[in-house]
């Protein structure tokens, strides 16, 4: 079947970002048009049930199972959070709908808000993305100018206002309930769950907190309806997918294809195959949490089913290409630095855990590790899975693992030849001998 | 007492946010960008102006501006140069560039030129992965850079066209 692209057809349209150029080559705002004015909520909730969409963030939760988690009767408002944070290392996807494709989002946003009875919508963006909320602030002004938001959502009796709101720089904040944290004007600390957003979330209110591709598809649900959405792709997990594919190809870049398309296909096609004529050596296919993929696990279709038959996830579909020159002792060193960074220090095992995995894995590459450490980082992750309020600790142990076991000769090389080679390349004086750390 | 206070536009801004968020402690995020944009930086005065203005404590502001990497604390420099180093770009060279920018520099990561024109920080994932390797200038991000482009890039900061990295491949208005 052939595929039509939805959110990158007109990307290098220099004004692709405009009310105007939406409302003339997307035929824009009719999906919502046609939402607010053909279906009632109930029956669009179950519409979007039928259409098997899932959540594009990570997690892949079913999105009208998730609404329909909203309490119907319920003297509380109703709140939608946008999850605009995108900071999974290698994801890069919601800032080119942001940038390129303001208005999608916004429809998305009413689609949603109608069906589940929502006034006020916030969209929770990176502090980094300063172009981005430019360009959305923009697109939102001219929907209220154009009638498209506000007291009258496009001529319905039906209240929307929506605001932007600028983050200031926590991976944290991705995490659904440090996020609303955040937007309540804490720090970004995550939250036990149950109670969920969706029963209790900002500021002890019903919150359907959506990723902001995972919206953007709403409008395309609508125009083509929830059974010939279910064909483009898996049909458990169906749908137009945007990958983000970093690292060594030759033709980095965001790359939409159906859901479920081949990740050689996506590389070798793509995204011109693996830099400079090398061989590949490592893929992780949906961010840098995501178990890694040794190139022989490489043929496999990247959807949410697939890829856990795989051992890994499709996650936020960053996908970071490593080439056969690539030391993975120093790819994983730069994870776990990451996790260290990132942790919010609110639970003991993430707290202390990533920081024990950083120090570990940094004294193998720095020529100081010895054959129990491999043991020892076992050990430290199994007792950080599972064990914190969110998932940031299980974060960083998935990476470690799967390095480990899937390329332990090259962590063992480490340990008995003083180091990583590329660490030995950049910091000779500071690899192997003196005290271990 | 301060005589810090947001000018009449600042102002504005401010108590329009009020209108949009049901409690008022939410708009402290967004009252700290503004603060950051009217008084340069983010201080301890600049914290308490705002800590006053929405009726919180300075520390409870102190723990908010101090959790987040992306605020522009006081003593940074007039151009921040923030290089993503987080493994995407580590893969394509962020770390020759840090090196590279350091050496010209004569800076550590986390240092302050002595003239206050450059501030170097190494911080983690951008969201331009697929443009690695890349620094955020201020505002602006700076894509795909060679180390012409990043000597390029310190000539026009120094010499006055570089203001606020509006020569940034993706920078510009909306």
């Amino acid at each position: 079947m052939s595929f039509e692209k939805f959110f990158t057809k007109y990307l290098h349209e220099p004004d692709c970002h405009t009310l105007d150029f939406y409302k003339k080559n997307y035929q824009g705002y009719q999906g919502a048009r046609k939402a607010l004015h053909e279906w009632e909520p109930d029956a669009l909730i179950d519409e979007v049930k039928a259409s098997n969409l899932r959540g594009r963030g990570g997690a892949g939760f079913p999105t009208g199972v998730k609404w329909g988690f909203v309490p119907k009767k319920t003297d509380k408002p109703k709140y939608l959070a946008i999850n605009a944070d995108e900071s999974e290392p290698g994801t890069f996807k919601d800032r080119v709908i942001m940038e390129k494709n303001p208005h999608q989002l916004l429809e998305g946003i009413i689609i949603n808000s109608w069906a589940v009875g929502i006034h006020d919508a916030y969209i929770y963006i990176r502090g980094e993305y300063v172009f981005a909320t430019r360009r959305l602030e923009r697109a939102i002004e001219e929907a209220y100018q154009d009638g498209i938001l506000g007291e009258k959502t496009l001529g319905k009796d039906f209240r929307l206002d929506v605001t932007v709101h600028r983050g200031a720089g926590a991976y944290i904040c991705g995490e659904e309930t440090g996020m609303l944290t955040s937007l309540e004007g804490e720090r970004g600390l995550p939250k036990l769950k149950p109670p969920f957003p969706a029963v209790e979330g900002l500021w002890h209110c019903p919150t359907v907190v959506q990723n902001v591709e995972t919206v953007a598809n709403l409008p395309l649900i609508l125009e083509i309806g929830s059974a010939a959405y279910k064909q483009i792709g898996p049909e458990a997990s169906p749908g137009p997918k945007l990958y983000c594919v970093s690292g060594h190809v030759e033709r980095p870049g965001t790359i939409e294809a159906p859901m479920g398309v081949n990740l050689l296909t996506l590389i070798n096609e793509h995204c011109g195959g693996v830099w400079k004529g090398r061989k590949l050596k490592a893929v992780i296919p949906g961010g840098s949490s995501a178990h890694v993929l040794h190139a022989r696990e490489c043929d496999v279709a990247m959807d949410i089913e697939s890829l856990a038959a795989a051992g890994t996830m499709l996650g936020s579909a960053g996908v970071i290409v490593m080439d056969d020159q690539t030391c993975m002792v120093n790819a994983l060193l730069n994870i776990m630095r990451f996790y260290h960074h990132e942790s919010c220090g609110q639970c003991t095992p993430c707290r202390e855990g990533t920081g024990w995995l950083e120090k570990i894995v940094h004294r193998i590459a720095y020529g100081h590790g010895q054959l129990e450490d491999l043991a020892l980082i076992d050990s430290v992750c199994d007792r950080m899975v599972g064990k914190t309020i969110c998932v940031l600790a299980d974060a960083a142990a998935f990476p470690a693992w799967s390095f480990i076991e899937k390329f332990r000769d090259e962590f063992v090389h480490c340990i008995e030849h003083g180091g990583s080679p590329e660490v030995k390349k950049r910091h000779p004086k500071r690899v192997g001998g003196g005290l271990r750390v | 007492m301060s005589d810090l206070k947001f000018s009449e536009s600042g102002r504005k801004k401010y108590e329009w946010l009020l209108t949009r968020y049901p409690e008022k402690q939410a708009v402290l995020l967004p009252a700290l960008r503004i603060a950051e944009e009217e008084f340069g930086e983010l201080g301890l005065p600049e914290m308490k102006y705002v800590a006053n203005l929405l009726g919180i404590s300075p520390s409870r502001v102190f723990g908010v501006v101090t959790f987040y990497t992306h605020f522009r604390r006081a003593g940074t420099g007039k151009f921040h140069i923030q290089v993503c180093s987080t493994l995407s770009c580590a893969l394509r060279g962020s770390q020759d560039v840090v090196d590279h920018i350091a050496g010209r520099l004569g800076i550590e990561c986390g240092e302050t030129t002595e003239d206050g024109l450059f501030t170097l920080t190494k911080v983690e994932c951008l969201g331009s992965c697929d443009t690695a390797p890349m620094f955020q200038l201020n505002d602006d991000y700076h894509e795909s850079l060679t180390i012409e482009d990043v000597d390029r890039i310190i000539d026009d900061c120094r010499n006055g066209s570089g203001k606020n990295g509006a020569s940034g491949k993706n920078g510009g208005s909306a």
